[in-house]
């Protein structure tokens, strides 16, 4: 079967100040129907940047697609129109943002900017039918559809996630980009958000790709895992392979390493030493080198490529010649 | 909403009393006397001193402010010392000529103004921007007598489009607007553009975007709106400025406005006719203000909701 998506070598550059800003350096993904991807890694490794292109939201005036395919459904959206992008956009792919706070507008009825998806890619639905279908969604969410004719500042930060949600979900699209979608909640609304997802997945059978930091969300919501560093996938896998399996990229063990152990008593956290490289410099050979633990003269030189066994894959030299060669 | 309207109604009063006493102290305390401006450079000294008897001029500063005030309560602003005609008369046939003026100068400077500043901005850095940019340093910089000299040279005098002097009929009306519109219009697309161009970067035009909404669905439905209170925050302080910008325009193009008619009046001590003049502006002012925050409210849900309470 065709996968949902499929991305091939993508390469997304931002242009300004004369610097060029390489966030994405050949991402490869792929994602079947209902399946949920946790695309993982620091600020700045390119996670919001790789959805955006799936968008094809990238700011105009500075981001642009260099390279690649980003097969959607089959077709090549990297080559469609802007009106063709206007249709996928919201019915067959839509998107989550970060901030609740911002991503609503304050001077629009939240009903009417979740019936504004409906209106847009249903043009056959009358005004009774979309106002309707808005209820429905409402409650979906667990919002009481008798406050949709409030504004997004009478809302808490937990109950705007929900209409940003009820926004992304209104057309049942088949693959939902959740950027972080908990980040900006406290602990308690995450996991009702989360919760929420995980059953909207099952009923509406959504592929879903969500972009956190967190890996304690990852392994609880997430089918398969990327890791992403300085733009790149690094290493990618099932969540067993990523949780449970032995073998790792260095950089994924100081991920993990940097996790305090709650039955350990620990004096210091661990975290990776130094910072991720800039993307508009990035260094020779595996871009993980100069923090890397394991590294060799080769890893400064030359960049490593993934190296797969069935489901698991990990970009180093240190696993070029399989699997059991490390231990 | 309407509780909230009262209060601001109430809230004029201080702010007209004020005025009123400023302006009543500073005729006040100017030299001339009406007596002597009514009966003339020959009058004898028994006549003038028996006219300000009569005129109440003998008695102290603060009786005459506030038997002015009581007066004007009633609605009795006092006849005119230079036509002895009641001012009000005056003033009402002059204040519709002004605020004509004001109203088609700010109309259109926002009719032209905001389009050009809304494109601008969504074609930043395009040569309509850089052009637009040019346009309205050139407009700022253009002095309101001269360019209504100017308009009036080719305008009226070469091409006879539209009348010298006076306002007949609409067309009257079309030089001098122009003249009052292109100072204000600068303002109006730089402050249109700079707001836009801070709503495009708002993340919730982003999620518009996502929802797969055309551009111009966007500019319309989700930008403008949101632009929409500081362009209106401008045009209140335009019209206030308008007002003193018609003075001139009143002057250039010879209209019967409350312009002229407050210098002339000011110059030959008519004390009644400038406090009534004074005072119809600053009460039109005023509620103009009140206005703008009117409209604030229905543009803006969140300030609505500071004025009213919700059922909720």
């Amino acid at each position: 079967m065709e996968h949902l998506l499929e991305i091939k070598n993508l390469h997304v550059v931002y242009k300004g100040d004369g610097a060029l800003v390489r966030a994405v350096n050949g991402v490869d993904l792929t994602l079947d129907r209902g399946e949920t991807l946790g695309l993982v890694g620091e600020t700045g490794a390119g996670k919001t940047t790789t959805a955006l292109a799936i968008m094809r939201l990238l700011p105009e005036r500075t981001g642009s697609i260099q390279e690649g395919q980003i097969l959607l459904d089959g077709n090549d959206i990297t080559k469609a129109s802007d009106a063709d992008m206007r249709v996928l956009r919201g019915s067959l792919v839509s998107m989550i943002f970060q901030d609740p706070m911002t991503s609503l507008n304050p001077t629009i009825r939240v009903g009417e900017q979740v019936g504004e998806v409906l209106e847009l890619h249903h043009k056959d639905l009358g005004k009774e039918e979309i106002e309707k279908r808005v209820d429905e969604i409402f409650k979906l969410v667990g919002l009481p559809p008798e406050r949709k004719s409030e504004y997004p500042h009478q809302f808490s930060g937990g109950m705007r996630q929900r209409i940003v949600i009820a926004i992304a979900l209104a057309c049942q699209p088949q693959l939902l980009l959740a950027d972080e979608p908990t980040t900006a909640l406290d602990v308690t609304i995450q996991a009702q958000v989360l919760e929420l997802m995980q059953r909207l997945k099952e009923k509406l059978h959504t592929s879903t790709i969500l972009i956190t930091h967190d890996l304690g969300v990852v392994a609880e919501t997430c089918d398969k895992v990327a890791i992403m560093y300085a733009g790149e996938i690094i290493e990618i896998g099932t969540v067993e392979d990523i949780f449970e399996g032995r073998e790792h990229h260095p950089y994924t063990v100081g991920l993990f390493g940097s996790i305090p152990d709650l039955e350990k008593k620990e004096r210091r956290l661990h975290p990776i030493d130094g910072m991720m490289p800039d993307p508009a410099y990035l260094p020779e050979g595996c871009k993980f080198h100069d923090r890397c633990p394991k590294a060799t003269e080769r890893c400064s030189a030359q960049a490593p490529s993934m190296h797969m066994w069935e489901s698991h894959g990990i970009r180093c030299h240190l696993f070029e010649s399989g699997r059991e060669k490390t231990e | 909403m309407l509780k909230y309207i009262g209060k601001r109604i109430l809230m004029m009063i201080p702010v007209v009393l004020g005025i009123s006493f400023i302006i009543f102290s500073i005729l006040a305390l100017t030299p001339g006397d009406p007596a002597q401006m009514i009966l003339g450079e020959n009058a004898s000294l028994e006549d003038i001193q028996q006219l300000r008897e009569e005129m109440g001029l003998n008695e102290n500063f603060l009786i005459r402010y506030v038997k002015y005030m009581a007066d004007a309560v009633r609605l009795d602003f006092g006849e005119s010392y230079r036509t002895s005609l009641p001012v009000v008369e005056e003033i009402l046939t002059r204040l519709p000529n002004t605020f004509s003026l004001a109203f088609f100068g700010i109309g259109l400077s926002v009719v032209i103004g905001v389009p050009i500043g809304i494109i601008s901005a969504v074609k930043q850095y395009s040569i309509f921007d850089t052009v637009s940019l040019g346009l309205a340093l050139i407009m700022t910089s253009i002095p309101a007598f001269w360019l209504g000299l100017m308009l009036l040279l080719v305008f009226a005098l070469k091409l006879g489009w539209f009348p010298a002097i006076g306002i007949t009929d609409w067309t009257g009306f079309v030089l001098p607007s122009v003249t009052l519109a292109i100072g204000s219009m600068a303002t109006m697309i730089r402050m249109t553009r700079s707001t836009m161009l801070e709503v495009i970067r708002e993340d919730y035009i982003r999620t518009a975007r996502s929802k797969g909404a055309s551009e111009g669905r966007i500019i319309r439905r989700h930008e403008l709106r949101n632009a929409l209170l500081p362009i209106i925050t401008i045009i209140g302080i335009n019209f206030g400025l308008q007002m003193g910008g018609a003075m001139i325009c009143e002057t250039v193009f010879s209209i019967p406005g409350m312009g002229s008619l407050m210098i002339t009046s000011v110059r030959q001590k008519d004390v009644p006719m400038v406090m009534a003049a004074v005072l119809f502006v600053a009460i039109a002012i005023s509620l103009i203000n009140l206005l703008i925050d009117i409209i604030y409210a229905f543009v803006d849900p969140r300030i609505k909701s500071q004025y009213v309470k919700t059922s909720r």
